[in-house]
């Protein structure tokens, strides 16, 4: 089954604006028929405006092992963090 | 709960329930396949299309209902009625077969509702024509769905091009049916209410053409066509489908949850 329905990532937008998010795979034969196995799966109540189907193997992926050097370093940079400034009270949406 | 039997409805009700039991046959038909589809991704697809056939069905009941007076609603219609009493077309009461018969099926039937609602929106009963305006874009999905699927079908293995082969020559003497005309429709067409079937043969035609073309496959010879549904006479399946479908409240009578 597998070998003819490869597996494919879905990313779905939900509003104008938004960028589009992962929400999960499907099996599809080819990428027409995972684009309506996506929108039959992940759309049935109205999540969506716009859908995104990759091959998954087409997603390089970081290496789990190498999550220490990969994301370690930022840990200790507070620093790059938008959170040294005072808000006017004015301002309602940042 | 007693049996409904409509002696002599008029027309414009024998134009909503010919409608309308089209829709919820074949909804229910689809419905069967939850939980047994060759694929996870598929048995929902096959569940979202019965819905939208069972929801375009009880719009229609509704309005019959409305039609109809005498305090009814969508659930006498639906179950109520013995086999004689629906009017179904005998293609949507055929059985699921292998998934390839219920995808011939499907683009048998959605090929032709698809133009059908097109020129229902027209209709002068503005409730139809609300229906046909919702249930024409999800139809436009169905021919889709089902499209692809006969091209990958058609087109693929040895074993599904000859299960198509085969759901093609089973259900192509029940296409006939979907055009007929007769006394009941005649006099609806003309003021307006109901449209021809007729008129969209040849967008249908296309479609299945097209269909056809994409994979090599051929019309299929056949003797005859069958016809009897839109009178209330059905092939043996429906009286498995009600029994299936009426139980709950034919054992036990306005029972609700």
């Amino acid at each position: 089954m597998t070998n003819l329905t490869p597996l494919w990532e879905v990313f779905i937008r939900t509003r104008n604006g938004m960028a589009h998010r992962h929400v999960g795979s499907v099996h599809a034969a080819d990428a027409a028929l995972a684009l309506q196995a996506a929108r039959d799966v992940y759309t049935r109540r109205g999540e969506g405006l716009s859908i995104w189907v990759v091959p998954s193997n087409a997603i390089t992926a970081s290496d789990p092992a190498e999550k220490d050097e990969m994301f370690e370093p930022t840990a200790s940079k507070v620093y790059r963090h938008p959170s040294f400034y005072d808000i006017p009270d004015d301002i309602e949406n940042m | 709960m007693t049996t409904l039997t409509l002696t002599a409805p008029s027309p414009h009700l024998a134009f909503l329930l010919r409608l309308a039991d089209d829709n919820l046959i074949l909804g229910h038909r689809l419905s069967e396949w939850t939980g047994h589809a060759p694929m996870l991704e598929e048995d929902i697809a096959l569940a979202n299309i019965a819905l939208d056939h069972i929801g375009a069905a009880r719009s229609l009941y509704d309005r019959a209902a409305e039609l109809h007076g005498e305090g009814l609603t969508e659930d006498d219609y639906a179950y109520r009625r013995d086999a004689r009493g629906y009017l179904n077309c005998l293609l949507v009461e055929r059985p699921n077969g292998d998934f390839a018969h219920t995808i011939v099926r499907q683009l048998l039937y959605s090929a032709f509702a698809l133009p059908y609602w097109a020129v229902l929106t027209a209709s002068t009963d503005a409730t139809i024509a609300a229906i046909a305006a919702k249930s024409e874009k999800e139809a436009r999905y169905h021919v889709r769905h089902s499209g692809d699927w006969f091209l990958r079908l058609g087109d693929g293995t040895d074993e599904s091009r000859t299960r198509t082969e085969a759901a093609l020559a089973a259900l192509w003497p029940y296409t006939g049916e979907l055009f007929e005309v007769d006394a009941t429709l005649e006099p609806l067409i003309a003021e307006g209410v109901a449209a021809d079937p007729r008129s969209v043969h040849a967008v249908w035609q296309q479609t299945i053409d097209q269909a056809l073309a994409a994979t090599g496959l051929t019309v299929p010879e056949v003797p005859f066509m069958q016809t009897g549904g839109r009178t209330g006479y059905h092939t043996e399946h429906l009286g498995f489908i009600l029994a299936d479908l009426q139980f709950m409240q034919r054992a036990y009578p306005g029972a609700t949850w």
